[in-house]
């Protein structure tokens, strides 16, 4: 029964994977040891709670760790507001930037809450849960990084504002 | 209608349809009166729609046979299952297989056993006593911010270091001897949180208690008395966790304050 359960979750962890990363190897791989680790802890999970929920409570939490090995100084820029960094792009100012590589942009934070709304519509208690977040950091999360990515797709830059035109 | 009362929160859960009826049709009102908001919020649902779109395809990726062999219980969980004989015989080889592994694990482990220190000398890298001594000097001189939250709240402060070190800790009083609780902090141990605790007496004098629960390698401990520096620490380690009392005090002061800090985190 669980077998089913987690088998019709996959295609769900992958999409989610994929987006969170944006590369298909990388991807599959953190689904991967999200499968293993569910099965090796699948005691942990409550009959008839939210099979998903707790998959991608594990995906989370392999996701933290692997960021956390591979670049411990680095992380945790969501509550600053500092500038997106951008190449420099005074060529293609018009270029409309498609969505994929503007989510690249944001703080692994804001992406993964962006995508739990957008991909698995989850409720903002839904991914409190699932993150281990209060909600109150989800909707920081969200409105962060949808006026962020926001700006990334037209283009800004920092210094649009300086730019003197008649 | 109350449109000065419309969030950020609120244009959020309009893009995701989280909001009551009564509630979105107010938030409509103040889109319909706020163009640029309403520009804003639709850069969101379309973001929204565009994010579903692009990563749509996935879900009907085949998957690869590594995942799709993980969805089907790994062969030990199998093997326990107690109505299957041959699962059952098959399971009892697994066990034997462990336990030449084990034997050859714990023989490469002797081998090896002189090569790597073994845990307990690492941990003393930074033992109890010194780490609470350090904390101590560097927290206990601080007039404006001697902790992170006053003993005003202890209540949230006692929540907060329980729920951090993943056990109940909770301030001994220490009235009795003339100290009071100014409150404490969450601070960063060997291997995960640690709590201290800050007291002072009538003459300003301070002392810190440190409660460490990451205690893995050490066996527990009588009373310890150490002295870094100008310091003087009371320690003991009880299981998982460490205790020490540190304060610019001579020894027999200290060792009263620590013998009623042990009486009342030994036997509440």
């Amino acid at each position: 029964m669980e077998s089913n359960a987690i088998l019709t979750e996959i295609p769900r962890l992958r999409r989610y994977a994929r987006a969170l990363l944006g590369d298909r190897a990388a991807a599959d791989d953190l689904v991967q040891d999200t499968l293993e680790r569910a099965w090796s802890r699948l005691s942990q999970w409550r009959v008839g709670s939210d099979m998903r929920a707790w998959l991608f409570g594990i995906m989370h939490n392999l996701r933290v760790d692997q960021l956390r090995r591979s670049t411990p100084p680095t992380q945790s820029i969501d509550e600053g507001d500092f500038d997106v960094p951008t190449r420099p792009v005074q060529a293609d100012r018009l270029e409309v930037r498609d969505i994929e590589s503007s989510l690249s942009q944001l703080p692994d934070e804001q992406r993964e809450v962006l995508l739990l709304v957008a991909l698995e519509e989850m409720s903002y208690a839904e991914i409190a849960a699932t993150l281990g977040i209060p909600v109150g950091t989800v909707m920081s999360r969200l409105s962060r990084g949808r006026e962020r990515l926001r700006l990334v797709m037209d283009g800004w830059q920092p210094t649009t504002k300086l730019r003197v035109v008649r | 209608m109350n449109e000065s009362a419309i969030t950020e929160a609120d244009l959020h859960a309009y893009v995701d349809a989280a909001l009551s009826e009564t509630r979105r049709r107010e938030v409509e009102a103040f889109l319909a009166a706020h163009p640029e908001e309403a520009g804003r919020v639709r850069v969101y649902q379309a973001q929204k729609q565009a994010l579903r779109a692009v990563f749509k395809p996935v879900l009907d990726e085949p998957l690869p046979e590594n995942l799709r062999a993980l969805a089907m219980p790994p062969p030990m969980i199998v093997a326990v299952r107690p109505n299957r004989p041959f699962l059952a015989r098959w399971s009892l080889q697994r066990i034997a297989a462990g336990f030449l592994i084990a034997l050859v694990g714990g023989v490469a482990g002797w081998l090896a056993h002189g090569q790597y220190p073994p845990a307990e000398r690492m941990a003393s890298a930074s033992p109890l006593p010194r780490q609470a001594a350090i904390a101590h000097v560097v927290f206990s001189p601080d007039v404006r911010r001697p902790v992170e939250i006053s003993a005003e709240h202890e209540d949230q402060l006692v929540a907060w270091l329980s729920k951090r070190l993943g056990t109940a800790v909770r301030p001994p009083k220490l009235g009795a001897l003339g100290y009071e609780l100014i409150g404490g902090r969450l601070l960063p141990g060997n291997s995960g949180p640690v709590a201290q605790f800050m007291y002072h007496d009538a003459t300003g004098q301070r002392l810190t208690l440190y409660v460490s629960s990451e205690n893995t390698a050490n066996r527990d401990t009588a009373f310890r008395f150490a002295q870094e520096g100008p310091v003087n620490v009371f320690y003991w380690i009880d299981g998982k966790f460490g205790y020490a009392i540190s304060a610019g005090i001579d020894k027999d002061n200290l060792a009263r304050v620590a013998t009623a800090v042990y009486a009342q985190v030994e036997h509440p």
